[in-house]
C-alpha cells in the first residue's frame, strides 16, 4: 500500500468545485491534494476542456489550479474511509492511504434517468453521457441524434455534437415554451447574454418544447424514437438517443462518512461545513446548481477548510444570487407528471438486476424492493435506479454501504496481514 | 501526426488516437452490444461518466472493468461477451 | 388423543382444549417475521390455526436478509446434526415449489482441508456423516482442484456434500409467509411489541393483542421481551462480488470453520465463499462480540478477505460491489432455543440458530408444532428446550 504525503486539504472530484475549492485552499497556504477517478481535471462539465480549450470560464480556473502547482491523484477511486483523517483510495489496481487535516468533497452529479419502453437499448445515453463518450472519442461525424429531456444541459450537448460533426435530428425539452419563455425573459443580462450565445449556436437544429420520449425501437440497438407532445406521437430515425432529465447529487461518499444527507441532498452550512467535523461539502451534492454555484460553494469550503471565514463570507452575497438563479431554473423545468407514468409493466426499472416496473410498484418500501428483488443491489448500488424509485414510488433510496463504489476484493484488504497461519 | 494506439477487440486490432477510452474504442469498432443484462438483453454505455456499469467488458483478462472510465493503452485486449 | 405432548414437560401447555366462549382472539401470536417466524406460522396456519406475526420491519428483514443462505448439514454435535439434517430434509421436500427468486440450488459444500491434520477430520467426518446415511466423497489434493479449480495449489484435500444446498433467505421467508397467509395467517408489519407473555403481546401504541400462545422469534431482540433469554448478538460481516459465472461451484468453507463458529468469544474469521446462481459470489465469514452497531469494520473486513484470498488468490482481482453485516442470535451451546418457556405457560422460545438459522428454520417449525398438536416430533426436542437454560418454577 501506498502512503500519500498527509495534505492539509484533500479535495475529492476535480470539477468545477473541486477546482475553485483547492485555489482557494492553495492561495491560503495550505498544502491540498485533489483525487478524482478521471484521468484529467474537469469533472463531467469540463471534461476534456484543458485539450479543447472551449469554455472561458474552464480556461481560466485550469489556468489557476495550474499555477497552484496542486496535484492531482488522477484516475484514482476512493473506496472508503479508514477513521477520520484518513481515506482509502485505489488507483491502478493499487490501494493508497490518503491522511488529511480537512476534507472537501466536491463528488458532483449524475444524469436522472427515467425509464421508458426500449431505454435499456443500446446507443441510448443519458445527454452528459453521449457527450462524455465522444469527448472520449466515439466518432458521431453524419450520425443522426436525437437529444431529449429537460435542462439546459440539452442545449450545451446539442451545440457540442453538433460542432463535432452530428447530425442532430430533434432536440426535444419537456418544459413547456410558455415556462422557458417566461424564465428566459426573468434572466440578468449576463445570463441572457450567454443565453443568446447558446442559442446562436443551436441555429439550424430542429427543437420543440412541450415534448418527451415515449419509446425507443430497435433490435439490437435503438434506431428510432417515439416521442410525444401529450396529444400525438410521432418517430424520429436515429442512430443514438441524448437524453437526461436533469442531475441527481452524489452524496454517497459523504453518507458513508456519516455525514446528514436529507432529500438526497448534503447537509451544509453557511460555509459548506457537513455534520462531521473537518468535513466540507461543495457543489452539485449539497443541491443541484449548476457550474457558478458550485464555483462559489468550492471557493468558501476551500477558504472555510483554510481557516479564512472572513474571505469566505465575503461570497455570501453572490453565492445567494447564484442560488435564487437556480431556483428560478429548476422551476422552468421542472418534470411533468406524464414522465412518471412512461414505464410499462416490462419496462426494467433497474437495470444491473432486470428488475421492471411492473416488480417493483407493490413495494412500500426501497428496503423490502431491494431484499425482494435484488433492485438497488447491483455494482451501480443503485445510482441509477434509486433516483428512479424515489420519482415512481415516492420511496426514500438513501441507504448506502461500503465500498462507495465497487473495486477489486483485494483492496477490501489491503494493510492487514493475517495473523492466522494457513 | 499524432500517435496513435493499437489494440485488440474481440481478437481484432483497431487502431484509435490517443486519450480514447476503451469504450469508444468499441464503438468505432462497431460493437454496439458490450455485454448482456442479467437476463440476457444487449447492453451498451448509458452514463459515459462510470457510474452505470453498463459498459463493463474483460480488458487484459480482467472482468466487469468499466471500460468508459479506461483509457486504452497500447496491446490491450478487450473482449466483449460475446453471446 | 395419543402421542408425547410438552404436557409431560416443563412449562408446557396442551392449547388443543383451550378454545371456549370468550377465548383469545388468536390462536398463536408470533414475535418476529423472520425465516423462523414465518416458518412457524405457516406451519401452525397448516394446521387450521388463527395466527398473527407481528414484526417491527419486513417479513426476512432481520439477520435473514443479511445472511448467507447455507442449508447445510453441520456435525458439530449429535443434536445440532439431527437438526439439520431433519430440516434439510424439509428442504428438500418444498424445493421444487419454491419459486425462482428463492434461488435454490443444490450446489453441495466443499469442507476444504489445507494439510493432512485436516484431511484426519475430512475422513472423520466422512464416516460421521455415513453414520447418519449422508453422503459425502473424500477427495484429494487432485480432486479438490478438479473440483473448484481456482483454490489455491498446495490444499490437502477436501470433503464433498453434494447434498447440501444454497438458498437465497429474504425470498424465501417472503414464500412462507405467503403460504401461511394463504392459510389466513395475519401479518402485522410496523408494529413494535414492548411486552410478551404467555397470553398476549403489548404493542408499542397500547394496542394489546390477546392469544392463546405466543412465540418468542425476535431473534436478537429476543431477550429484550423474554427476560433471561441466553442470546447474545454476534455480528458478522458479508461481501458481496459481481458476477463471474462458473468461478465456484460448490460452497466452499475451511475445517476451520467450525473453531471460529463454536471456538472462544474472541473475534474471528474463516474461509466461506458461497457461488450464487446469478454467479456472484458471497465471501464471510467473521464473528464477532461485543459490536453493537450494524456499522462495517474495515478491519474485520480486511482480515476476512485476507482468510479468502490465501485459500483462493483469483479473487483478488474480482470487483467487490457491497459489504454489509447482521447480527446472529447466539447461545451458549451454539443450539437454538425451541419450546415451552419453563416458567410463563403459553409462551414459547424460537430462535438463538447463531449461523445456522435458515438450515433450521423448517425444522425449528415442525419440533414447536408437533408437540402441540399430540404428533411425535421426528427428533427428540429436549436439546432445544429453553428450559435448560432456564430453571423450572
Amino acid at each position: 500500500m501506498v502512503t500519500e504525503q498527509p495534505v492539509d486539504v484533500l479535495v475529492i472530484g476535480a470539477g468545477p468545485a473541486g477546482i475553485a475549492a483547492a485555489c482557494e485552499a492553495a492561495a491560503s497556504g495550505c498544502a491540498v491534494s485533489v483525487v478524482d477517478d478521471n484521468p484529467d481535471w474537469g469533472g463531467q462539465i469540463w471534461r476534456a476542456q484543458r485539450r479543447e480549450g472551449t469554455e472561458p470560464q474552464a480556461a481560466l480556473w485550469l489556468d489557476r489550479i495550474g499555477r497552484t502547482g496542486v496535484q492531482l491523484l488522477r484516475g484514482t477511486q476512493v473506496v472508503g474511509s479508514k477513521g477520520p483523517g484518513e481515506l482509502t483510495a485505489e488507483r491502478e489496481g493499487e490501494i493508497c492511504s490518503l491522511r488529511y487535516g480537512k476534507l472537501i468533497l466536491a463528488t458532483g452529479a449524475r444524469e436522472l434517468f427515467l425509464p421508458f419502453p426500449g431505454w435499456t437499448l443500446p446507443g441510448v445515453m443519458g445527454a452528459g453521457g453521449l457527450q462524455a463518450m465522444v469527448k472520449g472519442g466515439l466518432p458521431i461525424v453524419g450520425r443522426r441524434v436525437v437529444v431529449a429531456g429537460s435542462g439546459p444541459l440539452l442545449l450545451a450537448v446539442a451545440a457540442y455534437l453538433r460542432k463535432r460533426g452530428a447530425e442532430i435530428t430533434l432536440l426535444a425539452e419537456q418544459a413547456p415554451t410558455g415556462r422557458i419563455m417566461r424564465f428566459a425573459l426573468s434572466l440578468p443580462m449576463s445570463k441572457a447574454r450567454q443565453a443568446v450565445a447558446l442559442k446562436r449556436s443551436l441555429l439550424g437544429i430542429r427543437q420543440k418544447n412541450g415534448c418527451w420520449p415515449v419509446t425507443a425501437e430497435g433490435s439490437d440497438q435503438i434506431e428510432s424514437l417515439t416521442l410525444t407532445n401529450g396529444r400525438r406521437r410521432w418517430s424520429e430515425p436515429c442512430d443514438y438517443l441524448a437524453c437526461g432529465f436533469g442531475l441527481v447529487p452524489n452524496w454517497e461518499l459523504a453518507a458513508l462518512l456519516g455525514c446528514d444527507v436529507r432529500g438526497g441532498r448534503v447537509r451544509v452550512d453557511d460555509v459548506q461545513a457537513t455534520t462531521v467535523a473537518d468535513v466540507y461539502c461543495a457543489g452539485e451534492p449539497t443541491g443541484i446548481g449548476g457550474v457558478d454555484l458550485a464555483l462559489l460553494e468550492g471557493q468558501i469550503a476551500g477558504l472555510a477548510a483554510a481557516g479564512r471565514i472572513d474571505k469566505a463570507r465575503r461570497l455570501f452575497p453572490q453565492r445567494e444570487k447564484a442560488r435564487k438563479f437556480v431556483a428560478a431554473l429548476d422551476r422552468a423545468f421542472s418534470l411533468r407528471d406524464e414522465l412518471r407514468e412512461l414505464a410499462a409493466c416490462e419496462t426494467i426499472v433497474c437495470r444491473c438486476e432486470d428488475v421492471t416496473h411492473g416488480a417493483l410498484r407493490p413495494f412500500t418500501s426501497w428496503r423490502d424492493a431491494k431484499l425482494q428483488t435484488r433492485c438497488g443491489m447491483g455494482p451501480c448500488q443503485g445510482r441509477i435506479c434509486g433516483p428512479v424509485a424515489n420519482m415512481l414510488y415516492g420511496w426514500s433510496c438513501e441507504s448506502v454501504r461500503p465500498p462507495v463504489l465497487p473495486v477489486a476484493l483485494s483492496s477490501l484488504a489491503e494493510t492487514y496481514k493475517s495473523r492466522d497461519k494457513l | 501526426m499524432p500517435p496513435s494506439i493499437t489494440l485488440a477487440i474481440n481478437g481484432r486490432p483497431i487502431s484509435v488516437p490517443p486519450d480514447c477510452t476503451i469504450a469508444s474504442a468499441l464503438m468505432r469498432s462497431g460493437v454496439p452490444t458490450f455485454r448482456h443484462s442479467v437476463t440476457g438483453q444487449p447492453r451498451g454505455p448509458l452514463c459515459g461518466m462510470g457510474i452505470c456499469f453498463e459498459c463493463r467488458v474483460t480488458i487484459n483478462g480482467v472482468a466487469q472493468q468499466r471500460s468508459c472510465q479506461t483509457l486504452c493503452g497500447e496491446g490491450m485486449e478487450v473482449e466483449t461477451d460475446g453471446h | 388423543m395419543s402421542g408425547p405432548t410438552y404436557d409431560g414437560l416443563p412449562g408446557g401447555r396442551d392449547i388443543r382444549t383451550e378454545r371456549q366462549a370468550g377465548s383469545p382472539s388468536y390462536d398463536a401470536a408470533i414475535v418476529g417475521a423472520g425465516i423462523v417466524g414465518a416458518a412457524c406460522a405457516r406451519a401452525l396456519a397448516e394446521e387450521g390455526r388463527r395466527v398473527l406475526v407481528v414484526d417491527s420491519h419486513l417479513v426476512g428483514g432481520g439477520a435473514t436478509g443479511a445472511g448467507m443462505g447455507h442449508v447445510v448439514v453441520m456435525d458439530d454435535s449429535p443434536a445440532q446434526m439431527a437438526l439439520n439434517r431433519y430440516s434439510q430434509l424439509l428442504w428438500n421436500e418444498v424445493a421444487d415449489e419454491l419459486p425462482a427468486g428463492c434461488e435454490f440450488e443444490t450446489c453441495g459444500t466443499m469442507w476444504v482441508a489445507a494439510d493432512d491434520e485436516e484431511m484426519d477430520e475430512v475422513r472423520r467426518k466422512h464416516a460421521v456423516f455415513a453414520e447418519q446415511g449422508i453422503e459425502t466423497f473424500v477427495l484429494d489434493r487432485r480432486g479438490l482442484h478438479e473440483a473448484e479449480p481456482n483454490l489455491r495449489d498446495g490444499l490437502a484435500g477436501g470433503l464433498r456434500v453434494p447434498g447440501d444446498s444454497v438458498i437465497y433467505p429474504p425470498v424465501a421467508a417472503r414464500w412462507l409467509m405467503d403460504r401461511a397467509r394463504e392459510h389466513g395467517v395475519e401479518l402485522l408489519l410496523g408494529a413494535t411489541v414492548v411486552e410478551m407473555d404467555g397470553r398476549g403481546l403489548q404493542l408499542s401504541d397500547g394496542r394489546r393483542i390477546e392469544a392463546a400462545m405466543t412465540i418468542n422469534a425476535a431473534g436478537n431482540l429476543a431477550p429484550q421481551l423474554t427476560a433471561g433469554l441466553p442470546i447474545r448478538p454476534r455480528k458478522g460481516h458479508l461481501i458481496i462480488t459481481d458476477r463471474y459465472p462458473g468461478f465456484v461451484h460448490h460452497q466452499l468453507l475451511e475445517l476451520g470453520y467450525l473453531k471460529s463458529a463454536h471456538g472462544s468469544d474472541a473475534d474471528s474469521v474463516a474461509f466461506n465463499v458461497q457461488p450464487r446462481k446469478t454467479g456472484q459470489l458471497l465471501i464471510g465469514s467473521s464473528r464477532q462480540f461485543d459490536s453493537e452497531t450494524l456499522d462495517v469494520d474495515p478491519p474485520m473486513v480486511e482480515r476476512m478477505v485476507a482468510r479468502s484470498l490465501q485459500y483462493m488468490p483469483g479473487l483478488a482481482k474480482l470487483s467487490a460491489i457491497r459489504t454489509w453485516t447482521g447480527f446472529r442470535a447466539a447461545t451458549p451451546d451454539s443450539l437454538p432455543l425451541i419450546g415451552p418457556h419453563p416458567q410463563i405457560p403459553g409462551l414459547y422460545i424460537a430462535t438463538g440458530h447463531e449461523g445456522l438459522g435458515i438450515t433450521t428454520s423448517l425444522a425449528t417449525a415442525r419440533l414447536l408444532v408437533d408437540p402441540l398438536l399430540g404428533r411425535p416430533p421426528a427428533i427428540p426436542v429436549e436439546p432445544y428446550l429453553p428450559a435448560r437454560f432456564l430453571p423450572a418454577t
